[in-house]
């Protein structure tokens, strides 16, 4: 069994492990137009070398970040979000008031 | 039955075929009206229907490994139509009935055979679902039935009824389904395209795709650059890669495909058959092996490895649903890498990029296509870019309008 190394858990089987999708900045859903979020949720570099993403180390509910080469099949670094996510994201309520494009 | 075939049974010698292999066009040309990225089945059959039906011959299908070395070697070419959608069961039944049509049309015998496909359903939601399947495909002219326990165990007496605690409730039996040897289908189109006048570039890699003003206008390879009139790229798990040197992203992501098959024992399964609870499918060859496919691996990846977990967990559910197979052995297995949209459609038609047209987003089901995929990829480029109805509800920019065409359902074993 291929083997990961969670940042609280220590080597586990990769199979206690959920893929969570890559690393990337999320547009202000209140002001961002359809086309902004629909290219955030569906499309995708899908890059063949190292990438930035989530996984999940599901029995103790635990997100966090590896980079993994996606042709190697290598997982070069895992870490806690907070190495990266320092700061509390905040979508204001004024921000949704004035929409930056109309969507219709 | 191909008329060749039958002579070769009634001939005494052995009857070789004077122009078996395909021509080896010697330098790549400075120039192309057409040029195809990728030499799977999708690429020589847009090139053969070019060629056949709009007399387009200055075309260049550029391959970076060999003929059919891609995704249209690795499947384990299920044939089927009993999709959920009307967008979906109209094009693959078109796909299906020119898939009848095509030894003959190649006076080549691509083995295609009609055995009937069945899903079991384990679940009062898979028999409501496959409800709406049954109709659906009825309604476009397709033959698909839902069938009771009795009837699944007269066409698969060695089934296991209750597999894995999961009784078997019923099934949805597709008398189209049916499977044909991967392999011929791209010699059959390359050869038809090739004595036409279109040139097969075989070892030849696309580095790079020259976009000027918004539009193609030629492709950079390992063995020169050369220029276009206009280019489709159908390039499968690798069309993320190939769209970003146009300078696109795509709805895509790439995830790996792995099958297996057993040593091969005596006939007993006719039909296909697949439970997409236990995601697992399950067929006999015409050589006896026992063909394996399950679901894609849990994360993507651009490598053909295998995966002890993947067999595990396959083969655990195979035995499930026949028992006596825990006694087989496996002699191989191997994998493709495959472009997987969330909706578990195609992209199909035009891109950002002008004259550069996509044949992509064909992830674990793209084989039965390969015929209509040829057809429509054909008309739309030789119209210099009008979009066919079949096709249209497979544009990429759905994904833009939140108006996807969702197939998962159909899909939920891989194939
Ligand atoms: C294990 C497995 C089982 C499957 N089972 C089924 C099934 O039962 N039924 C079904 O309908 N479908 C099935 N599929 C899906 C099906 O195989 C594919 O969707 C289909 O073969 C895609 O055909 P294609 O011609 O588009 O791609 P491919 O056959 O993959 O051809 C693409 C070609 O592009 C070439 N290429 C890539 N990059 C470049 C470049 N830069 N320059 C030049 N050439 C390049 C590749 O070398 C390749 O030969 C399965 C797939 C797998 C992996």
């Amino acid at each position: 069994m291929k083997i990961m190394h969670c940042p609280l858990n220590g080597p586990r089987n990769i199979s206690e492990f959920v893929h969570g999708g890559e690393v990337r900045e999320m547009p202000n859903p209140a002001t961002c137009s359809d086309r902004e979020w629909a290219d955030y949720v569906f499309y995708s570099d899908n890059q063949a070398g190292v990438i930035t993403e989530w996984w999940l180390h599901a029995p103790s509910g635990y997100w966090f970040i590896a980079e993994r080469h996606t042709v190697t099949d290598e997982i070069l670094k895992t870490y806690d979000p907070s190495e990266i996510f320092n700061q509390r994201v905040e979508f204001s309520k004024e921000d949704a008031a004035a929409p930056k494009e109309a969507t219709a | 039955m191909p008329f060749s075939l039958l002579k070769y049974g009634l001939n005494n010698d052995y009857p070789f075929e004077k122009d078996a292999d395909l021509p080896v066009p010697s330098e790549l040309k400075s120039s192309y009206d057409v040029v195809i990225i990728g030499a799977g089945g999708h690429g020589v059959a847009t090139a053969y229907y070019l060629a056949k039906y709009h007399g387009i011959t200055n075309v260049a299908v550029l391959e970076k490994g060999y003929l059919g070395g891609g995704n249209t070697a690795r499947n384990t070419a299920v044939i089927r139509s009993n999709y959920l959608t009307s967008e979906g069961v109209k094009f693959y039944s078109e796909s299906v009935r020119m898939f009848k049509e095509l030894s003959h049309e190649f006076d080549f015998n691509i083995m295609y055979t009609e055995r009937g496909q069945l899903t079991l359903a384990h679940t009062d939601a898979a028999v409501r679902s496959f409800r709406q399947r049954t109709e659906v495909n009825k309604h476009f002219g397709g033959r698909t039935e839902l069938i009771g326990p009795k009837e699944i165990q007269e066409l698969v007496p060695t089934l296991n009824m209750n597999p894995a605690h999961m009784p078997v409730l019923a099934g949805l039996w597709h008398l189209d389904g049916a499977t044909a040897r991967h392999d011929a289908v791209a010699w059959g189109y390359a050869k038809g395209a090739t004595q036409r006048g279109v040139e097969l570039h075989q070892l030849t890699e696309v580095t790079d795709v020259i976009v000027e003003n918004g539009k193609v206008t030629g492709v950079k390879t390992n063995r020169g650059t050369i220029k276009c009139g206009c280019a489709i790229q159908a390039v499968a798990g690798h069309s993320s890669l190939m769209a970003a040197k146009a300078g696109f992203r795509m709805p895509i992501t790439t995830y790996p495909l792995q099958a297996m098959v057993t040593q091969p024992v005596k006939p007993f399964l006719d039909p296909l058959v697949s439970s997409s609870a236990l995601h697992c499918y399950v067929q006999q060859t015409s050589r006896g092996e026992i063909v394996f496919g399950g679901g894609s691996d849990p994360y993507p990846l651009y490598n053909t490895r295998s995966t002890l977990e993947l067999k595990e967990s396959l083969l655990a559910h195979a035995i499930e649903m026949f028992p006596f197979m825990a006694n087989l052995r496996l002699m191989r297995q191997w994998a493709g890498i495959t472009d997987m949209t969330s909706d578990y459609s195609p992209i199909m038609g035009l891109s950002p990029v002008e004259n550069y047209y996509l044949d992509a987003g064909w992830g674990t089901w793209g084989f039965k296509s390969t015929p209509i995929c040829g057809k429509t990829m054909a008309e739309l480029v030789a119209s210099g870019g009008k979009v066919p109805d079949l096709i249209a509800p497979f544009a990429m920019d759905r994904f833009d309008v939140f108006r996807q065409v969702n197939e998962m359902g159909a899909t939920a074993a891989s194939h």
